[in-house]
């Protein structure tokens, strides 16, 4: 499976259980499904979940889970019976990663924290002598928290090389517009000046995110910040930049044209 | 005990390579010994408590010991949320070193206090709380946790010191017992039951036998040792250096409330906010009547009026 084949039905199982479970945070796990689908079918080597030496990766802006899950199901890691008991009772795949999920490697939902988790991830892989790698998703409101900074600092003072933090560069947070809320400009410019090593990509082509982290590998002595710039809703048209896709949940005609939305784009 | 913290660590570091030594940025003239021995195995994160219980979350998940120094406040509170999420959800062998047990900083003043870590802490399933009287206990009960699968929170003493009675004793789940007098109880916690040892001495010139628990085993907490003693008193006095919501004065009051115990609690503890005049440990102490003699004036008070 190819990246751009799995972003299209990572789009697509969003919108299904969206409607299905009837919750929200559909605009922010359409933002991620390209970051998510290079990482899961371009990038990463996870041979099996339990594998102690795989690359791990962490979905710091935890609210974009549902985009985690469709991945896991393309990978054959979870059922289609499983991944329909999304948001149900008695389900491991919540709003939120849980750790009891096979393949969440850390449990997330409160921002900020999963940068914290890798550094300490990434560092131990360097003790261990292993080649794995860390990856983290943080969304760019998540820049908001001062533990990322905390992390940032910790990261490049001991020169974690394997760790890539993607930042998910959408504009927007829950009620609002970053640069209405709190801005965050220039996110790049500040990822420098803590010490990183920054690229920019386009956060909707999983080709250019995997070159991107091909080109980092030649980078020993710092970590690595991509700041992929993203649409927020991306592929849905009615959902593009608009903060009420945050929270709210589609009506049928909504699903129906969402659906033709993405199957346009694939 | 943070002495006897950092020496019993360098001993156990020996045969076991998964432990490491976190601080942030605290511990002067305590945690040399282990980073010299094991400069690899240590590491100074800077002045970010919250990040070291996130580094270490991470550093424990890969299957390493990581245990994290601070003062008991800058440990346990600025941290909670990480502490919470990280080690205690995902069940993580991280030790938590808070260090500072009540008012031990007193000229620090109260950002430097710990009065509520226990209550805080003991909220949290699956985190052991252990909270040692003397450097010896601290010793005993770094080992005898050492091959705890899940996290553990330390409250330490920054004092060094001896008490002989407890003969060096640490057993989870369990209290260590100081004297079998039949007329007074009185269960302590920590480094104030330095005080408590003494007024016993004073009940005792006065007539007055006692029994002293030392609860270090905070959580899982020693139920079935409290159960069999609390049965035989009227009056369980509970002393500790502690705010007395949370700590173990509520944990008795809550053993004896689920078991239908005939005893009454007397919780002695800190009980209002610290915002008037400070003092060294020892003065704040006994301004709260938590000294050897105001503990005993206070337990003989309450046994008077009762007859």
């Amino acid at each position: 499976m190819t990246p751009q084949v799995s972003s299209s039905q990572i789009r697509k199982i969003i919108l299904d259980q969206a409607k299905r479970a009837n919750v929200g945070h559909i605009g922010s796990a359409l933002s991620v499904a390209d970051i998510i689908a290079a990482l899961y079918f371009g990038v990463m080597t996870i041979p099996d979940p339990a594998d102690s030496d795989r690359d791990r990766f962490i979905l710091s802006k935890g609210h974009a889970a549902l985009a985690l899950y469709a991945a896991f199901f393309l990978k054959n890691w979870i059922t289609s019976e499983m991944l329909d008991t999304y948001c149900s009772d008695d389900t491991f795949l919540p709003v939120h990663p849980e750790r009891l999920l096979r393949g969440v490697d850390f449990g997330t939902g409160s921002l900020g924290m999963g940068i914290s988790y890798a550094a300490g991830a990434a560092l131990a892989a360097k003790m261990q002598n292993s080649k794995r790698r860390v990856f983290v998703l943080v969304s760019d409101a998540e820049c908001n928290e001062g533990i990322v900074w905390e992390a940032a600092m910790f990261a490049v003072h001991h020169k974690i090389s394997n760790l890539y933090v993607i930042i998910d560069l959408n504009g927007q947070q829950a009620l609002g517009y970053t640069q209405d809320v709190l801005d965050t400009a220039p996110l790049g410019k500040k990822w420098e000046a803590f010490g990183w090593h920054v690229i920019n990509v386009d956060g909707h082509s999983p080709e250019e995110i995997k070159n991107a982290i091909q080109l980092c590998e030649q980078e020993f002595t710092r970590p690595h910040a991509l700041i992929a710039r993203t649409t927020f809703g991306k592929g849905v048209s009615f959902m593009e930049n608009k903060i009420k896709w945050h929270y709210w949940p589609m009506s049928m005609e909504e699903y129906r044209l969402a659906l033709e939305d993405v199957e346009r784009l694939s | 005990m943070r002495i006897a913290f950092v020496n019993a660590l360098v001993e156990l570091a020996k045969n076991d390579a998964r432990i490491l030594l976190l601080t942030s940025d605290l511990g002067y003239m305590v945690i040399e010994p282990f980073a010299e021995q094991y400069p690899d195995r240590f590491i100074n994160v800077g002045v970010a408590e919250q990040n070291m219980v996130g580094v270490a979350t991470g550093l424990a998940d890969a299957g390493f010991v990581p245990f994290i120094y601070s003062i008991t406040p800058f440990a346990v509170l600025r941290p909670f949320e990480f502490i919470r999420n990280g080690p205690v959800y995902h069940q993580l062998p991280v030790r938590i070193i808070g260090v500072g047990q009540g008012v031990e900083y007193g000229f620090n003043g109260n950002s430097h206090f710990g009065l509520e870590d226990v209550g805080v802490l003991r909220t949290q399933p699956g985190l052991t709380i252990i909270a040692p009287a003397d450097d010896a206990q601290t010793k005993t009960a770094i080992e005898k946790t050492s091959s705890l699968t899940g996290p553990v929170y330390f409250r330490l003493s920054k004092d060094s010191f001896e008490i002989p009675e407890l003969s060096r004793s640490f057993e989870l789940g369990q209290v260590q017992q100081i004297g079998s007098g039949v007329d007074v109880l009185i269960i302590s916690t920590g480094a104030i039951t330095r005080e408590v040892i003494q007024a016993a001495q004073l009940l005792s010139d006065q007539g007055l036998r006692s029994t002293i628990l030392v609860i270090a085993s905070i959580a899982p907490a020693p139920v079935s040792d409290l159960i069999k003693v609390l049965s035989a008193f009227k009056y369980a006095f509970t002393v500790e250096s502690h705010y007395i919501t949370g700590g173990i004065g509520s944990l008795v009051a809550e053993i004896v409330a689920d078991h239908c115990l005939n005893v009454q609690v007397v919780r002695l503890g800190f009980e209002v906010l610290l915002n008037n005049a400070l003092g060294n440990s020892a003065y704040l102490q006994a301004a709260n009547g938590l000294s050897a003699e105001k503990i005993a004036f206070r337990i003989h008070k309450v046994l008077e009026e009762s007859i």
